[in-house]
């Protein structure tokens, strides 16, 4: 039987490498990895030390920057500029109003629009917002959950308008309901009807677009709103559980499915503890879907991550300090080996980022990836025994939570999951982390720089900031007030009678209905509301 | 006298990571605290704020509708005869602070105000008035 190290070196025969002389700079020769010949390597089940065997000597990870605001054509500029600058992935942050499926002429909407992502109200929009962008070079990333299915709709409409097939498509959807009613809290239907819209989108691209990604599993705003990193990664997988049975519901073979997932987590400023979370996340992903799920296709089995540094840790105080933070957890993502990667700007603790101070987050990856020769060899800290014994104990606390969740649904993931967010419990969980956090910050027992030590300097002149106005919504207002008028009201009205219609019966997959309310210019609002009718709202019980 | 406040989420903003933890900062304080909740309206708030006979409002506020929200809050207060005071905190630029204190707005608390900040000033807004 060969050894891990065989099956590693055979597996990283077979990759192409980019050219480089993998020294360091004095001229020591490295390795592609370091470790025992019997031991765990990259690219080898359960893949904690990296899911390829080659690594960044194959592939950099992609610098993915989550950008939007304005109208479309405020972002569709800002685009043009990560990709100028070296960026190769757009990610699309959608406003307030977009993320729960209302037109920026909505009475709640008032203040909202444009304010922290983009307005996108109809096909309309979205043909400027990806204007002159070539979609089949640049992948393309939305963070959308609750209208999910509605902006992949516009997407696919205005696509095929422009003369690019749906199956040549290739991008990600958030898509991640789940962790909206637990953590990010931009929820709109109750949680079983969210999943089915979660079910015919995932139903739908795996028929018809094999380059999409239909599920993007997020730790990130679990951990924002104040999750501890074990519990990140406990929730965040365990909710993939949940979309892997969802799948199988539909009749999706899990090696039909599981290749499609992508996950989403933060890097937290606690530098080996998040390392060790994404090894963690590796090992156990490989384990589940194999021993419990039985997938057998590597790529099934291959845990795939996006990473943001993590946007809580910024300070107000002192700006330019958050650059040197960022730098730091961008290098624990990178170490942790993630797929792709976006870096925070130093004014977004007040502010969405100015182009200055997003271009020099977009340069902190490129120092690493250029400069720091770090991407020479995969799982540098692999057999540090501190990063191991924190990777397994990571292990163990989200075995700990699985089972909770798995009591909770009396052996189903799926169900646990919605009957913990049903039950508060996920929310509860989070809420008290985040206070127990607080508390340790109060008590001086953890100190943050500028805020409750080193204050010299937290006087100085503020950086320029981005200021959205609110001409930016009246222009939005005006541009939706201008499609409705010239669209064809007929076909919106019947298009939306045969959503609804179809959205009562839970046998039928929604996607074809929403695209064609798509094209006939319908509003995400329109289409919402139509859903809506049939669904009903989730109305989350407040608690302290 | 116990201090009653209510906290509250207006507008489209789902982020209630803050607004919990200062709920629970008032609380252990000695205050009595009041949450209504996400996807609040102004009108919503100063309704509630006046059927709970409350001491001071608490507006938890991190998209950045901050200068048209909040100022409603004030108004829909207003119009219903009222004058509790209120107290904004969250994602909110220097340069907006007197812009909304002159909007009837009695104090911010910016990112990185520590808890006994937090505490002090809902505390002094409360005696203020």
């Amino acid at each position: 039987m060969a050894t891990p190290r065989e099956v590693w070196q055979k597996a990283f025969s077979e990759s192409s490498v980019r050219p480089g002389a993998y020294e360091t700079m004095s001229g020591i020769p490295l390795e592609p990895v370091y470790g025992p010949d019997d031991g765990e390597f990259p690219g080898v089940y359960p893949y904690t030390r990296g899911p390829y065997a080659s690594m960044y000597r194959s592939k950099l990870w992609t610098m993915r920057m989550f950008a939007g605001f304005g109208t479309a054509d405020d972002t569709n500029k800002r685009f043009k500029d990560i990709i100028n600058s070296g960026g190769d992935g757009l990610s699309t942050a959608f406003d307030m109003p977009t993320l729960l499926g209302l037109d920026s002429d909505d009475t709640m909407s008032l203040g909202e629009v444009g304010r922290c992502g983009v307005a996108i109200d109809t096909v309309e929009d979205m043909d400027d917002l990806y204007r002159d962008i070539d979609l089949g070079k640049i992948t393309t990333s939305m963070t959308i959950n609750s209208p999910a299915a509605v902006l992949l709709s516009m997407f696919i409409a205005q696509a095929e308008r422009n003369g690019t097939p749906r199956a040549r498509l290739g991008g990600t959807l958030q898509n991640d309901i789940l962790k909206e009613y637990q953590a990010q809290k931009e929820f709109v239907f109750p949680p079983r009807q969210g999943m089915r819209l979660v079910r015919d989108t995932i139903a739908f691209t795996a028929a018809e677009m094999p380059k999409w990604h239909s599920v993007s599993i997020s730790g990130y705003h679990i951990r924002e709103a104040g999750s501890t990193a074990a519990e990140e990664l406990a929730f965040t997988l365990a909710n993939g559980f949940a979309y892997v049975e969802l799948a199988a519901q539909t009749g999706l073979s899990v090696d039909a499915f599981a290749p499609r997932l992508s996950f989403f987590f933060n890097a937290h400023i606690d530098f080996f503890e998040e390392i060790a979370k994404y090894r963690a996340a590796r090992r156990i992903w490989a384990r589940w879907l194999k021993e419990r799920y039985g997938a057998t296709s590597e790529r099934s089995l291959q845990l795939r991550f996006h990473t943001q540094t993590a946007g809580v840790s910024l300070t107000a105080q002192q700006p330019e300090v958050n650059i040197v933070r960022t730098a730091i957890e961008a290098l624990a993502g990178v170490l942790g080996g993630t797929q792709s990667l976006h870096t925070n700007s130093m004014d977004e603790a007040m502010a969405l980022p100015t182009e200055r101070a997003a271009r020099i987050a977009l340069r902190t990856q490129q120092v690493i990836a250029n400069e720091t020769n770090v991407t020479a060899v995969a799982d540098p800290l692999g057999g540090s025994w501190y990063v191991e014994e924190l990777t397994n104990e990571m292990e163990r606390r989200a075995e700990e939570i699985f089972a909770d969740i798995e009591a909770f649904g009396n052996g189903s993931m799926l169900d646990g999951c919605i009957n913990g967010i049903e039950e508060n419990w996920f929310q509860s969980r989070i809420a008290d982390s985040a206070y127990d956090l607080e508390r340790k910050f109060n008590s001086g027992e953890r100190i943050i720089v500028g805020v409750s030590q080193f204050l010299e300097g937290n006087d100085e002149d503020e950086i320029d900031l981005l200021r959205i106005t609110n001409e930016d919504e009246q222009k939005q207002r005006r541009r939706l007030e201008a499609v409705r008028l010239s669209r064809n009201s007929a076909a919106v009205a019947e298009s939306l009678a045969v959503l609804e219609t179809e959205a009562a019966d839970p046998e039928i997959n929604l996607m074809p209905a929403l695209i064609n309310a798509s094209n006939a210019q319908a509003t995400v609002g329109e289409m919402m509301k139509s859903m809506g009718t049939v669904f009903g709202r989730h109305i989350e019980v407040p608690t302290i | 006298m116990t201090l009653r406040v209510l906290v509250a989420k207006i507008g489209l903003d789902g982020h209630d990571r803050g607004i919990k933890i200062v709920a629970r900062l008032l609380r252990d304080a000695g205050m009595e605290v009041i949450y209504t909740g996400l996807f609040q309206t102004p009108d919503t708030v100063a309704s509630a704020a006046i059927d709970e006979d409350v001491d001071v409002i608490g507006l938890s506020m991190l998209s950045g509708a901050h200068m048209t929200l909040a100022p409603l809050v004030v108004e829909a207060l207003r119009s219903r005869g009222a004058s509790i005071p209120v107290v904004v905190g969250g994602i909110v630029p220097r340069q907006d602070i007197p812009l909304l204190k002159a909007a009837g707005i009695s104090e911010v608390l910016g990112p990185g105000a520590p808890g006994t900040a937090v505490v002090d000033t809902i505390r002094a807004a409360a005696n203020a008035s």
